[in-house]
């Protein structure tokens, strides 16, 4: 069946079998006890680590409140690996439909352009 | 590698959103010259690629986390100007639909995993591969080290933005308004990730892909500079 697939559909089924093993990126963080990326730390993380909070980032870091914040579903933060990996897999399917469609979007328009 | 708000001053942010506006202007109509109708999915396929690759969180164990950009690999395939804008049209759904990112440092973010690492990465692929036979050995090599250089090349880009806010703002108390490391610290310790692990991580993501496409798809490789 595979060989009667275009090489594209083979690349989309393939996107599909990465968002559905997406939650290895946050199991295996987890299990050896890796934190955040460098930089990417919490304004408590940055207190704790340089003894103060710098004033500028306070008033920055809370400029926006993204609707599916770190791949996750408002109230599911505390409700474990199994339940967070369940909201990765989703915001896999989520942010890959929305950048494909506006991608697809992209490509038309400035193709008509021409 | 995706700058939170807080972490730029706007004497930095503003700049890249400067320069990154009148850049995507321009990608998008080299884009229009250089890509066939036919070859928009691809696009989107390496815009949603680099979107679910950068979910892939590489553990330093007991330590940081890092990813591939996957955008080497877009670049190869449809060119620099392409990958840019593929890279950065998931750059700037991460940060508005996911918090990944800052809404602030969109600009500095899309220079460095979208700009960056597209142009490095291309050109050092280029003048690996040569004018060798599409199958070759040659050239998934060279993809391994372009994606190599090139994700080492944007985090050492990031460090620097990071590394110069200390000096750009401070507070009465002298404490640094923003990113609190200076570029002693912040230089080599996006570098030393990046080059012991993350940067091998997005070699394997684009070697693999080029050896995948040699075994079944070898005009996936000729697209970009080859026959419009």
């Amino acid at each position: 069946m595979s060989n009667r697939m275009s090489t594209t559909q083979k690349l989309w089924l393939g996107l599909v079998i990465l968002a559905l093993l997406s939650p290895v990126g946050i199991i295996i963080p987890d299990k050896v006890k890796a934190g955040s990326a460098w930089g990417e730390w919490g304004a408590d993380e940055i207190q704790k680590m340089v003894g103060f909070a710098p004033q500028g980032m306070q008033k920055l870091a809370d400029i926006w409140k993204a609707p599916m914040p770190d791949y996750a579903l408002k109230g599911w933060e505390e409700k474990g690996l199994g339940m967070l990996s369940l909201a990765y897999v989703i915001s896999a399917a989520v942010g890959i439909g929305i950048i494909a469609a506006i991608s697809m979007l992209f490509g038309k328009i400035v193709n008509k352009k021409e | 590698m995706h700058i939170p708000d807080g972490y730029l001053s706007p004497q930095t942010y503003v700049p890249f959103y400067a320069f990154i506006i009148p850049y995507l202007g321009i990608a998008a109509r080299k884009v229009s010259k250089s890509i066939r109708s036919r070859h928009v999915p691809l696009l989107a396929l390496g815009a949603a690629f680099s979107f679910v690759i950068m979910m892939f969180n590489v553990p330093i164990p007991g330590g940081t986390t890092g990813h591939a950009v996957g955008g080497v690999i877009v670049a190869i395939i449809l060119g620099p100007w392409a990958a840019s804008i593929a890279v950065s049209i998931a750059l700037i759904v991460q940060a508005l639909l996911f918090g990944d990112g800052g809404i602030t440092a969109i600009g500095a973010n899309c220079f460095n995993m979208g700009v960056v690492i597209s142009f490095v990465g291309y050109y050092v692929y280029k003048l690996i591969s040569g004018d060798s036979e599409i199958t070759s050995t040659r050239r998934w090599i060279a993809g391994a080290v372009s994606g190599y250089i090139a994700l080492n090349a944007a985090a050492v880009i990031a460090g620097i933005e990071f590394g110069i806010q200390p000096m750009i703002a401070s507070g009465a108390d002298g404490h640094p308004l923003y990113a609190p490391y200076p570029l002693s610290i912040a230089v080599p310790a996006m570098a030393i990730e990046h080059l012991i692990l993350f940067g091998f991580v997005e070699a394997l993501v684009t070697a693999l892909i080029i050896r995948y496409f040699q075994k079944t798809d070898q005009s996936l490789l000729t697209i970009y500079g080859g026959a419009k």
